[in-house]
């Protein structure tokens, strides 16, 4: 594998490590966009670049900062940590997690797909994933509109609400 | 390897300079516009101005509240530069001087562009400051409610093009037709959706009229209060050339890039095109700078959502109407897709405008009698 | 190993119970949220590496996928958003521990 991939995987589980981990949660924001940074990264690695270029674009630039605005309204600015689980609730936490892993990697590693030749790089033009779009995938792709356009009027309705409630 | 230094050096040498450059023109020119001159005391006519303004921010005192958190605070300005500065990488400069030619390029262009939000929210959180704070809130809000028509008022293009990568979509517009190039600001949907990336352009970068997050007068400085010396430089220099980046892309994909305008001016070269156009869009900036009152951030949420998200989908409407009348045979057909095409942007025009201004009353002057 | 596929899915893997520990320690809303997007990050790297070591990437399905679940994903975590805005405009707090009655 290329030295490259190394430090990218690094970056991007330890800096989701550390996303989980902090006190401070304005921290943990800022390390959840490093972390989707080395998943876009990632996907470069694998010639999808497409989705790499939209990963940054919906989850470094939307999401991150919903996450970060979220945090500003239930807040404030007080950096005033609550108080934290017991030991004993953070070890079941990381004992369910590492089982977990532990699950999945048995799986991978038992698996006659990691043993296959690959077939040679084929990258997904966007001239194609736009045709696939329109022509095998038209109707996920409307529902997915029609889906994005519930969770829009939703989500404004749900943080409407109590203002107006209140006056 | 070679390559890589040869096609990035250029830009790192060459948009910074066009920085300084412009903010001594932009000094100038503001000045001439309210009727005063600009700097004019350090070197013959202020030419050696932006030499000073160098030295002033490097010696200024880096001060950091003590409060702050200083990682994000350090963190905030690199965080703005570097998305700024890889957004260069995609425009083609010249005739074959792209740096890079992604099959996604504009896709790649608008990703980065989103990223540098990020930084702005650093910046005003960092400095534990309530003003930095709202400012920065608002700050956000307006670059994430401009982004939509921004990005939609690019569509058209794509969708007339058939690409996303910038180096076709401009070697399309680079081809003469009786002689006048076929640039995108030459049809009627390339005619509004220049104007309405020109306005979008204008609130992404936080120039006047849409400055509310920066400017002087209002909120301190907003999300740069606590910001001095060469962290202060590093922000201004992310503006600016956050500014000709959009600029840049406004270039690429509705005037032709870095083509000729008429086919006999074809010797002149093509990077040359390419920074006489972006010339000219820097000083229509500089321009509404300077004659353009400021909008209210309510003003400018409305405007952004009511006026100009419509406009943009109107537009796209008119674009795919466009391309399908390419196909009818009714003699007169060039000046009747015209006509079509502009009243059919006219109108709402008109209208949305009509509906979504709130009612004031006529202005009454009196004079001293 | 004759294929890279397998450094891609232990990546994925590792971000997925890296996602479930902090969906299930983190008091925070906004943290459980933040580890359900990991999960979800998981899954969508999951699919583009078998998209790319795969049978039959021209078909393009591993990226169809990819595309659609970013949507929702983003959908959600908005939608998750403004729920966790209202429930703090209430009870004034986000600690997913205080929030255990089923009246308001």
């Amino acid at each position: 594998m290329h030295w490259s991939f190394y430090i990218v995987a690094g970056l991007t589980i330890g800096s989701a490590i550390a996303a989980m981990s902090l006190r401070n949660i304005v921290h943990c924001a800022l390390l959840l966009t490093i972390t989707f940074a080395g998943l876009a990264l990632l996907y470069l690695q694998l010639n999808a670049q497409f989705i790499a270029l939209a990963q940054i674009l919906i989850y470094i630039g939307a999401v991150a900062i919903l996450i970060v605005f979220a945090i500003l309204l239930t807040r404030g600015s007080d950096a005033a940590p609550a108080s934290t689980r017991p030991l004993r609730g953070i070890a079941c936490g990381v004992v369910i997690a590492i089982a977990a892993f532990a699950t999945l990697a048995r799986a991978i590693g038992s698996s006659a797909a990691i043993r296959q030749t690959s077939p040679a790089a084929q990258t997904a033009t966007v001239r194609q994933i736009g045709q696939e779009l329109m022509k095998n995938y038209i109707v996920p792709l409307e529902i997915v509109a029609l889906l994005l356009t519930a969770a829009l009027i939703g989500a404004a309705v749900i943080a409407l609400q109590e203002r107006r409630r209140s006056e | 390897m070679i390559s890589i230094l040869l096609s990035i050096i250029p830009i790192i040498a060459v948009f910074p300079l066009l920085f300084a450059i412009t903010t001594l023109l932009e000094r100038k020119g503001l000045g001439r516009i309210q009727n005063r001159y600009g700097p004019n005391r350090v070197g013959p006519y202020g030419l050696l101005q932006p030499i000073a303004d160098g030295i002033k921010m490097l010696i200024k005192e880096d001060i950091v509240p003590r409060s702050a958190d200083w990682v994000v605070h350090f963190l905030a300005p690199i965080a703005l530069l570097v998305p700024v500065l890889l957004s260069f990488s995609v425009l083609p400069l010249g005739r074959n001087m792209a740096a890079i030619d992604l099959d996604g390029g504009l896709l790649f262009f608008f990703a980065v562009g989103a990223a540098t939000e990020l930084a702005v929210f650093m910046a005003g959180w960092s400095s534990r400051n309530k003003y930095s704070l709202l400012g920065a809130m608002r700050a956000i809000a307006q670059m994430i409610s401009y982004e939509v028509p921004l990005v939609l008022s690019a569509i058209p293009v794509v969708m007339l093009t058939g690409t996303l990568s910038l180096t076709t979509i401009v070697n399309q517009q680079a081809q003469f037709v009786h002689g006048i190039g076929s640039w995108n600001l030459f049809t009627p949907w390339g005619l509004a959706g220049a104007a309405l990336f020109l306005v979008a352009a204008t609130a992404e970068s936080n120039r006047t009229p849409f400055d509310i997050p920066e400017a002087e007068s209002e909120i301190i400085a907003g999300y740069l209060t606590e910001y001095s010396g060469f962290k202060y430089a590093l922000f201004f220099l992310g503006e600016y050339l956050g500014l000709f980046a959009l600029s840049s892309l406004g270039v690429t994909l509705f005037l032709g890039g870095w083509s000729a305008p008429l086919v006999f001016l074809d010797w002149f070269p093509s990077w040359g095109w390419f920074f006489l156009k972006l010339f000219a869009m820097i000083a229509f900036f500089i321009w509404t700078r300077g004659t353009l009152p400021r909008l209210r951030s309510d003003q400018l949420l409305r405007f952004s959502w009511k006026f100009m998200l419509p406009m943009c989908l109107i537009n796209l409407l008119v674009a795919g109407l466009w391309q399908y009348s390419t196909t009818w045979a009714v003699p007169g057909a060039p000046l009747l897709r015209w006509v079509i095409c502009l009243v059919l942007i006219a109108v709402p025009y008109v209208a949305l405008a009509r509906v979504i201004e709130p009612k004031v009353s006529k202005r009454v002057y009196r004079y001293a009698a | 190993m004759s294929n890279p596929l397998a450094h891609y899915l232990i990546v994925s893997a590792a971000l997925f119970s890296i996602g479930l520990a902090g969906a299930l320690i983190r008091r925070n809303a906004i943290l459980v949220l933040i580890g359900i997007e990991l999960m979800l990050n998981a899954a969508n790297l999951n699919f583009i590496a078998f998209w790319r070591y795969g049978k039959n990437p021209q078909a393009l399905a591993g990226v169809m996928f990819v595309i659609f679940s970013i949507a929702v994903a983003a959908a959600e975590a908005a939608v998750g958003l403004a729920l966790i805005i209202a429930i703090y405009r209430h009870y004034k707090t986000t600690q997913v521990d205080k929030l255990d009655q089923m009246r308001g």
